[in-house]
């Protein structure tokens, strides 16, 4: 056996918080070596760490069999430490090989810079089978894409640990597995991967090994072969965790929401979306289902009124709303609808502001900022700490910026304000996009809980299981189009994987 | 990015790293005096003493530091929403105006007690106007606030000139001024409100208009950190798109905030209109509005610390004019060269001591925040 990377006790924190405590990982030459834990366990700042970007208290670093000081990540790049991260770091208006040629451009006229690194990019693209225009401006390449000029930037000065943080998560499933052929042919080249994920199944598919993080220390370490999804889980969370949704059957009553040959071009004249029709009844969920970049983004920022409908009409909550109201989104929102965007970042937070504050965006203007003219932050305070116990958002720090949680909290932070308004309607976008799976549990229970209640729920996600299990009825998009609307209990993967290429439901049925 | 630099504890980062960026650009700066072959220990005790010590010198650095803490707050308020007001300067002349406009209009019929808030509120409303049109086109438009509100500067500027030399030209005057405001509408002085008190304090410039930035310190704070206008603004500030999320109407947020932080660079007015000149007179905002920007960047977009950075810059403007007496070979330049400086090291290279200090404090913080076991 062949160690690439030891860590010998290494410890992090963060003020109050430890993040890492004691860390023991040995990963394996020409190995796919996967790390789990719930959101806020520590994983990032551990590879963080490793990659130089932050700094271990204590602890010791072993690369190749030899202890290193890894200062920056110049220092790890020099020892051939590779890191993807989970927001990527290109510039978008450089092509392809100028973002790879970043930091070794080589001399004043780029002439060997230039050289080199096409020929580097060329090679790396041919062994790994990276496929990507060398000459393409970043701005024009789709996620998946832009992840492999990521990949090959990490490669190039010959890495022998690539690390990779959540890289699924802003996958479609079928970019999903070409990256994971790619890193299968990585692994087999001898290079080591360390592989961050909240996806099981993506763990026991690819990985030769794992190791489970839980609040900040390593609770264990496994041989995928060995190994259960269902043991990985418990040892994530601590305790047993339910993997399926347990799913009553739904009592819808009236319609709360509907579309009515809904449509929207956008500003260069592009058709987004066409002629969509569908009735949300309250105590039901409707799923949308869809390859990614059909139509689900503009359905969702229609509805929640970021976007103006150019044709059709809406009626929400009894409200009829057509493309010559010029709606925005708080006139949709004090008609009782909540919305959970699809990107947090953008959209959901204001990553600069603190918790608290973020517990209030969208309800500055009601009495959750306090009933006088005024801000009583006492109320906002005490509004962030029930909401962030109710939802187990952790660090339970009100005043932490939204920045500083880790990604599955920030996203807590989120639900937790959207879901407690108690909406009528509520907008779902991606709702567990990087959650660990005791926070999806719990996220799915709240969302049946809700819809048990009553409220009308449209669901947008990328995760064909997510929509097949919480979701009453599917609707499918394709190319902008509502292809059809079936029961989930008539929906299979094959049948949905049909009308998702385009073929409407009559046909495919 | 690349280097792992320990966070900045937070007492250091607001005390702490301004203190040393204040004594590198200090240190520079008396190496210059030194090459020019002066004592540099002795200048600075002369500008200090020239800002604090003699007589009315203090009242003359609290009168300059007033107009910083406008433009600051101006510019400052501005920067809560991420738009770069270099307008401060158009802004306070055409404050001016207001302020005369209403002087001359009103403030003749009415008493003292209504005609100063009067003309107080039109300096305000006057400077909120020349803000508020960059802003509508920025935020309507597209025009790019910086572009606009520097020809909005030039626009005040040449009106300005047009104005005093003709339509409100003093009649029989030789130089471009207005006739002497309403009685009713000046600002009494520091020194005369003080005496009925019992303080006798040495006559200088300084003037109520000092209480008005006060007051226009306490409501940024309230305005900025304690409204939902205030939140609205950080928002769009922080991430318009999110605003945008949350239902909050950006291009109104941008464009009440470019009104209220006009308004705020018109107030210069009161202290230099309705507190010291009495009249109208070319070029009375004499670069307070660009020397804003520094003071809102230095004093963090907080009152506190733009009321600080106020009056630092202020006892340079009063303290340099000492300069200017006592040395021979030093000039008034001097104190541009220092101002310079500062703002060089605390604002262009705010963080090059960051990293270093951050490293030796976590050196010495580390012992008692043992590393977890
Ligand atoms: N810069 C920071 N300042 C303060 N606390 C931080 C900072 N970075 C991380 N933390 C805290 O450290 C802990 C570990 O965070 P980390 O990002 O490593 O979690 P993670 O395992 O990657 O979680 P996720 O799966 O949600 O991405 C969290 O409690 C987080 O709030
Ligand atoms: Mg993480």
């Amino acid at each position: 056996m062949n160690t690439a990377l030891e860590l010998k006790n290494v410890s992090k924190s963060f003020g109050l918080v430890k993040a890492n405590k004691n860390i023991n990982l040995a990963v394996e030459a020409g190995s796919i070596h996967g790390i789990i834990g719930e959101n806020g366990a520590g994983k990032s700042t551990l590879m963080n760490i490793i990659y130089g970007m932050h700094r271990a208290d204590s602890g010791e670093i072993h690369f190749g069999g030899q202890k290193v000081d890894v200062r920056s990540s110049a220092d790890a790049i020099e020892h051939g430490i590779g890191m993807v991260h989970q927001h990527f770091m290109l510039v978008p208006t450089f092509t392809v090989l100028e973002n790879v040629m970043l930091g070794t451009e080589g001399g004043l006229m780029l002439r060997d810079g230039r050289g080199a690194a096409l020929e580097r990019l060329l090679h790396l693209s041919e062994t790994y089978n990276l496929q990507v225009d060398p000459h393409a401006l970043v701005s024009d390449l789709n996620v998946g894409q832009r992840q492999r000029v990521e990949i090959i930037k990490a490669l190039k000065g010959g890495a022998k640990v690539l690390i990779l943080d959540e890289p699924t998560g802003v996958l479609t499933p079928q970019e999903a597995d070409q990256l994971f052929e790619i890193l299968k042919v990585l692994r087999d080249d001898g290079v080591s991967v360390l592989l961050i994920t909240h996806k099981l199944s993506e763990i026991m598919d690819i990985t030769d090994t794992v190791s489970i993080m839980r609040q900040g220390e390593m609770v264990g370490h496994r041989k995928t072969s060995e190994t259960s999804p269902q043991e990985l889980a418990e040892l994530m969370v601590g305790r047993e965790v339910l993997l399926e949704v347990d799913r009553k059957p739904a009592k819808p009553a009236e319609v709360r929401f509907s579309a009515k040959n809904l449509g929207y071009t956008n500003a260069q004249g592009v058709v987004e979306l066409e002629d969509i029709n569908f009735e949300v009844r309250s105590g039901e969920i409707l799923g949308v289902a869809g390859v990614s970049g059909n139509g689900q983004t503009q359905l969702m920022e229609t509805l929640a009124g970021m976007r103006h409908l150019t044709s059709g009409s809406l009626n929400i909550l009894g409200t009829e709303v057509t493309a010559a109201d010029q709606t925005d989104p708080r006139i949709i929102r004090d008609l009782g609808v909540g919305h959970i965007p699809e990107d947090r970042h953008t959209h959901g937070l204001v990553l600069n502001f603190e918790a608290r504050e973020n517990m209030i965006l969208g309800f500055q203007d009601t009495e959750l900022a306090g009933s006088g003219k005024l801000f009583d932050y006492k109320t906002i305070q005490q509004n962030c700490e029930d909401k962030m116990a109710h939802y187990d958002v952790r660090p339970p720090n009100p005043r932490l910026n939204a920045k500083n949680f880790s990604g599955g909290n920030q996203q807590k932070i989120v639900i937790a304000r959207e879901f407690s308004a108690n909406p009528g309607v509520l907008l779902v976008g991606q709702p567990t996009r990087g959650v660990d799976v005791g926070a999806i549990e719990f996220i799915h229970k709240q969302l049946l809980e809700l819809r048990d209640a009553g409220c009308a729920i449209l669901l947008v996600s990328v995760e064909l299981d997510e929509i097949m299990s919480l979701s009453d009825r599917i609707m499918v998009l394709c190319g902008g189009q509502n292809v059809g609307i079936i029961d989930s209990a008539d929906a299979d993967r094959q049948t949905l994987g049909l009308m998702m290429a385009g073929q409407r439901q009559e046909a495919a049925a | 990015m690349s280097t792992p630099t320990p966070p900045l504890p937070r007492w250091a980062d607001l005390i702490l790293l301004p203190i040393i960026n204040l004594f590198a650009a200090f240190f520079i700066c008396g190496l210059i005096v030194l090459a020019i072959g002066e004592n540099p220990i002795e200048a600075l005790g002369v500008m200090i003493k020239g800002a604090f010590v003699y007589s009315g010198g203090l009242g003359y650095t609290l009168f300059y530091t007033t107009n910083y803490v406008f433009t600051g707050l101006a510019v400052a308020l501005a920067f809560h929403c991420k738009m770069f007001n270099i307008g401060g300067e158009g802004q306070a002349l055409i404050g001016g105006l207001g302020a005369a406009l209403a002087s001359f209009s009103l403030g003749v019929y009415l008493p003292a007690p209504l005609a100063i808030p009067l003309a107080v509120l039109g300096a305000f409303i006057a400077g909120g106007i020349w803000g508020v049109i960059p802003g509508y086109l920025q935020a309507k438009r597209g025009s790019h606030i910086v572009i606009t509100t520097i020809m909005f500067n030039f626009l005040a500027a040449s009106l300005m000139v047009y104005l005093l030399a003709g339509p409100m030209l003093e009649a029989g005057q030789q130089s471009p001024q207005t006739a002497k405001l309403a009685e009713s509408t000046l600002l009494p002085k520091m020194a005369d409100m003080l005496r009925p008190l019992g303080f006798d304090i040495t006559s200088s410039p300084l003037n109520a208009s000092f209480l008005i930035a006060l007051g226009a310190m306490a409501v940024f704070y309230v305005l900025v950190w304690h409204t939902r206008l205030g939140f609205n603004i950080r928002s769009v500030g922080q991430n318009q798109e999110a605003a945008h999320y949350a239902g909050i109407n950006v291009a109104r947020t941008i464009i009440i905030t470019m009104a209220i932080s006009g308004g705020f660079a018109g107030l210069l007015a009161t202290n230099e209109i309705l507190g010291f000149n009495h009249k109208v007179v070319l070029n009375f905002t004499a670069g307070y509005g660009f020397t804003g920007i520094a003071v809102a960047l230095m004093g963090r977009n907080h009152p506190i610390g733009i009321f600080l950075a106020a009056l630092l810059f202020g006892a340079l403007t009063q303290g340099g004019g000492e300069l200017d007496f006592e040395f021979q070979s030093i000039t008034r330049e001097m104190v541009l060269l220092i101002q310079g400086m500062i703002i060089l090291f605390s604002g262009a290279l705010a963080y090059m001591f960051n990293p270093p200090l951050a490293r030796m404090i976590a050196k010495f913080v580390a012992p008692k925040d043992p590393a977890n076991g």
